[in-house]
This record gives C-alpha cells, structure tokens and sequence, in this order.
C-alpha cells in the first residue's frame, strides 16, 4: 500500500512517503545534530526539574526539621519516608513520562524536539502507535543513559585508588557502539528507531506565499508601473529558460535585495539579445516571470516541459 | 535544519486577504485563489489539533477536515501538473504533510490505550511471546542450578556473586538461628513504605534493562537472567545448608512469584526482539525488528505494573506475615492470578482489537 523511497532528487536528506490516497510527499530525515541537540535540551530540562524538585523537598525537610526546634531525633519519621518515596517516584514518572506523553501527543516531539524543528514518524508510512513510542524511549537507557552512569561511577571508583580492570574499555566500547550506531544506516536511525519501527524527520514548516502574478508588472500584462513601459516578450526570448530558471527567478522576486535582482536583469537582458536599461529592473523581471511562466505552463499542459535551459 | 523560526511565535493571526482572483494573470494562480481558503482553513484546523488535542475544535470543523485534506491532496496533485510556482508548491507539500500526521496519526490517546492493554492487550501480548518465555523460563532454571552447584563444590563462589556484604549474616557457616533471623518479620510497617519505592526503581531498572540488551541478538539478555538466578541458586544452597529452604522458599514467594515472573518477561521480551533480528524469516530485518519491538513494548508496560504489585508484596505482607503457609499462601494466589490472566483471559471484543498490531510492511 505505501512505502518510503530514496527520492530521485539525490538530496541524501530526502525521502518520499506515498500516502494512503496515492500521492507522493517529499519528506526530510532530521540531521543527526539536530537530535542530538534536541536530546541535550530534553536532558537540561529533565535535570533542572528534577534539581528544582529535589530543593524542594530538602526546603520541605528543613521546614519539619525546624518545626521540631532542630531536633533531628524527634522527627516524624513517617514524614521523611513519605518524602523519599514522593521523590523516587516522581523521579520514575519524569525520566519515563517526559518523553513518552510528550512524544504520543498530536505533535509527535518532545519539547527539545519542537525547539529544533524536527518530530518522531513512523517509518515505512504506517500509523505512530503507541508501543512503538514506548519501545523508542526504553531502548535510549541502554543506547545512552546506562553506559555515562556507568562511566562516571567507574571513574569515581578510580579515582579512589581501586582496579577497574578492562571493564572502562568495555562501557566506553559499548557506548560509542551506539552513539555511532545512527552514523551507520542510510537514515540515521538510532537502535531505538530500529526497534520501534521509527523515524526522526523535520517539520514540515511553510506560510503561503504571496500570488506573483497578481502584484506589480505581472498584474498589469507586463507594464512597468514607474515608467509606464509595457514590456513584451517574444517566442524565442521565452524560450531560453525552463522551469528550474523560473523557480530560481521566483526566489529572487521574493526575496532578494535591488542590488541582486540589477545582476539577474543583466544576464538576462544579454541572453535575450536586449539592451539593458537601469532603474525598471524589477518591473522587467515581474513581467519576464509572468510571461514565461505563462509558456511553462501552457507547455506544461500539452504534456512539453523544459526542466532547464539545457533542455 | 531550518532555523527556528522565532516570527512563527509571535506573528499569529496576521492573515492577509488575498488578492482579487479575476487580477491573477495566470491560469494556474486562479487556481489557487480559488482554493486557497480551504487550505488555510486546513491549516487552522492542523494548528489547533496540535496544540490541544481533539476537545478544542468545533464540530463542524471535525467533520471536515477529512474532505479538506483530501482538497489538499488532490490540489497538490494538481498543482504538480499544471503550476510551476515553487513557493505554493512547497506549502501544499507541507500542508498535506501535516495534515497526514494528524489524519493518520496515533488513533488514540494515552488513556485509551491503558484501558484496551489492561483488557486483553497485555495477556494477548504475552500469549505471543509463548516461545521466548520458554526459553527463558529454561535458561532462568537452569542460572538457578548452576549457582547452586557452583557454591556446593566451592564455597569460594559464594563471596564472588555476592561481594563483600560486611555484617550480612547471610554467608556460609552462619548458623541456623542467624539465618532464620533474616526471614523473620519487622514490628511494625515503619520504613516499609519508603523499601517498596526504592525496590520498585531498583527493579524496574532491572527488567529495562534487561529488554533493551535485547537488541544485541538477546544473548545479554540470557546472561543477565543467568547471573540473577544463580545469585537465587546460591542463596537457596546456603540455606540448604541448615535445613531451612522451605521456609526461605515462602519468604521468597511472596513477591518471587510476581517479581521472577516480571523479570522472566522481560528477559523474554528482550530475547523475542534479539530473535527477530537473527531470525528475520520472509521480512526484511528492520521490519521484523520493528514487529517485534512493539510487541515486546507492550509486554514492558505490563512488567513494570507487576514490578509495582512486587514491591509492594515485598515491603509490607512479606515482612509483616511470619507463618510459612501465610507466606506460600500469598505467593500461590499471586501466581494463580498472573497465569490466569495471562493464559485463561482471552476476551473477544473492541477492547481488545485497538490493540492489534497493524503487520509491518
């Protein structure tokens, strides 16, 4: 029914996903450093609440500890016990919770994720179900969290003077075994992905643009508004450029600065065999556009396209 | 990567009227002036759903979002054939884009989900793990034989797997009356509480730990069910050694029943997806492997919810109730429930189905 493949475009970074109705998107991998500082920003975040959290309860603490006039014996010890669990529990549900509600909600990131641009899909076009978020999370202890605890409690242990043996190289193997694991497949897929049937892609972000032909030059059947020129373009001046000069010109219009669009109006005019002028360039290249859009595009319905100039 | 687009945070709501349709010179730019309030109504819609959910868009809005993605969609393929505006191109490809995340999106919220694993989903999950739990079953016997014979030929094994415990009474050559003393129960359920939070991290950790080193084709997954129970076998032989292993047996099976049977699930679980990877059969490897992953997913959820009953079980009944039958009594029943729940439950109806898992392909 649908399947992902490499897109034609060559872009190592694009993949096309047919849709349920048949129709093929464009679709971009998110870069390996964007996750990563993605990851970063969720662990900060952890952290600090966590950090916060934890003042909190020590300030709880300190306030029972001073209602007992600082007596540490006379305290409740109800009161600590239901402190510590509060505070192992609410450990539990942040590390797992944070990206497990925020990843199975409408917009698929979490919030490092939604600062960087990117979101989590499932691969191959399927449904994003929920036991494949679960599994994407669990997997990420072993790939990252487990081996840096691991690491910094192994260094501490060496640093008092005791024999840790191989078991440094070991961890450290383990560790770059994944953190380079999404550096070896096509799609940068981290062990979580692979197990989850996931994928990392950038979110697709566009406003509509404003309608080119109905502004300026384009607008008035190629008159210039400064000078009143009518600028009209023959058969063999619109047929030097195909639609990636066009799409390139469209950019331009949009948003380039004068001093660009004097070098485009240059070249162009010498292609064409015109004798450029100077102050009307933008007018000029409003109605160029329309007009051979205009060709492009009548071409392109009797099935003739020209994707360049070589063409 | 895009740069963070700062404006899209602030800038909301400032919609410009679109020019008249009949001033657009172009064929193709009438087109889109004469859809482009579907589009933008779309786009609306997509931005409240992934804000807030469902619960904040009005109803009529609801029952049309299914026609205007397909506007959408059909409108890009149009587009496609007769517009070389690269600019409105991009945006419907972005626009169908996230309406298809939303329109195909995960079907149900998290709610939903617990109550359709809670009936049915997690005992069907774990019928299907049947070979792996097998295996692991026979592995986790056989980690406990080991330990024990290990430490009856050499005590020496004993301080390896459980170093260095100063002041433990449990060692070899301890009396009857010490080790007795360490099943004995507490006065009172002071501290208890906070024992069952640290067990229930201290545990969970474990069983992740444990389906995660699946992925290394599950023989770390075996090695670490081999090590726990052979740490079980050696301290059943140390009891052994004074007569005392049946009533080690009950001050165990209180939370063992439901706590081996949790790490028994996930080492499963582990192993079901380490497998799949070396086993593919007719699908490619990343396929299989994604099968597998979430439905040894679903089977985590339902160890960490038994890790909870355990760590509950440990901290207060089994430290609280003293007589050996007590004890048996309390981890039989547990045991009875998990393989009732798991084997006999088997309920036929739309709880259940939310669950199956689409075949990957």
């Amino acid at each position: 029914m649908s399947r992902a493949a490499t897109s034609p475009r060559g872009d190592r970074r694009e993949r096309t996903l047919i849709t349920p109705e048949g129709l093929a998107l464009p679709i971009t991998m998110a870069p390996r450093m964007a996750r990563a500082g993605a990851l970063m920003i969720d662990v900060i975040i952890i952290l600090s609440g966590l950090t916060a959290f934890q003042l909190l309860i020590w300030w709880i603490a300190g306030g029972v500890l001073g209602g007992t006039s600082l007596d540490p014996d006379r305290m409740s010890q109800g009161v600590l016990e239901f402190l510590g669990i509060v505070m192992a529990l609410f450990v539990f549900c942040i590390w797992y919770g944070y990206f497990l509600v925020q990843e199975l909600g409408p917009r698929g990131a979490t919030l490092g994720k939604r600062i960087v641009g990117i979101r989590i899909a499932a691969r191959s076009s399927a449904r994003l179900t929920p036991e494949a978020v679960i599994a994407r999370n669990l997997l990420r202890d072993i790939e990252i969290f487990y081996p840096v605890v691991a690491l910094l409690v192994l260094t501490m242990l060496a640093q008092s003077g005791q024999d840790i043996g191989m078991l440094g190289w070991v961890l450290t193997g383990w560790f770059a075994l994944f953190l380079l694991f999404p550096f070896f497949n096509r799609d940068g897929l981290r062990a979580g992905d692979v197990v989850a049937g996931t994928w990392v892609v950038e979110r697709p972000r566009a406003r509509l643009a404003a309608v080119l032909s109905a502004q300026g030059a384009a607008a008035a059947r190629g008159t210039s508004a400064l000078t009143g020129v009518r600028y009209d373009f023959g058969e063999s001046a619109l047929s030097v450029y195909g639609e990636k000069e066009l799409q390139t010109l469209e950019r331009m219009l949009r948003d380039s600065p004068p001093e660009a669009l004097q070098a485009v109006h240059a070249t162009i005019c010498r292609k064409i065999g015109w004798d450029p002028g100077a102050g009307d360039e933008r007018a000029f290249l409003e109605a160029f556009y329309a007009q051979l859009r205009a060709k492009l595009e009548g071409d392109m319905r009797f099935g003739k396209r020209k994707a360049d100039k070589f063409s | 990567m895009k740069a963070p687009v700062i404006s899209s945070w602030f800038g909301r709501g400032q919609v410009e009227a679109p020019p008249d349709i009949t001033s657009a010179a172009l064929r193709s730019d009438r087109f889109r002036l004469e859809r482009e309030g579907d589009w933008k109504r779309l786009e609306a819609i997509i931005v409240r759903m992934e804000k807030g959910g469902l619960r904040r868009i009005a109803d009529d809005d609801l029952i049309a979002l299914p026609a205007l993605y397909r506007t959408a969609a059909s409108s890009l393929s149009v587009a496609r054939e007769t517009s070389l505006d690269a600019a409105t191109l991009a945006y419907l490809e972005a626009l169908v884009q996230r309406a298809w995340f939303q329109v195909y999106g995960p079907r149900q919220g998290f709610v939903r989900w617990l109550r359709g694993f809670l009936l049915g989903g997690w005992s069907r999950a774990v019928r299907e793990l049947w070979l792996d739990i097998g295996i692991a079953l026979f592995v986790m016997v056989a980690g406990a034989v080991a330990g024990w014979l290990l430490v009856a030929q050499d005590e020496a094994w004993y301080y390896r797997l459980f170093p260095a415990g100063a002041g433990d009474p449990r060692v070899p050559g301890a009396s009857r009356e010490q080790l007795l003393a360490t099943l004995a129960n507490e006065e009172s359920a002071a501290g208890l509480a906070g024992f069952a939070a640290q067990l229930f991290s201290n545990n969970s950790a474990v069983c992740i730990l444990a389906f995660a080193l699946g992925f290394a084709f599950g023989i770390p997954s075996l090695l670490l069910l081999v090590h726990n129970l052979a740490l079980l076998g050696a301290l059943l032989w140390l009891f052994d050694t004074q007569g005392l292993v049946v009533e080690l047996a009950a001050w165990l099976s209180v939370h063992g029943t439901t706590e081996l049977f949790g790490i028994l699930l996930s080492g499963a679980a582990g192993l079901h997806i380490g497998r799949s990877m070396a086993f593919p059969g007719q699908l490619p490897v990343l396929d299989a492997a994604a099968a597998a992953g979430r439905r040894a997913a679903v089977v985590m959820v339902g160890v960490v919810i038994m890790m909870v009953v355990a760590a509950l079980l440990e901290a207060f009944p089994r430290q609280l109730v003293e007589a050996t039958s007590g004890r048996f009594l309390i981890g039989g029943t547990m045991l009875t429930f998990w393989l009732a729940y798991f084997i006999l439950y088997r309920p036929a109806g739309a709880a259940g189905d939310a669950l199956a898992l689409p075949e990957a392909g």
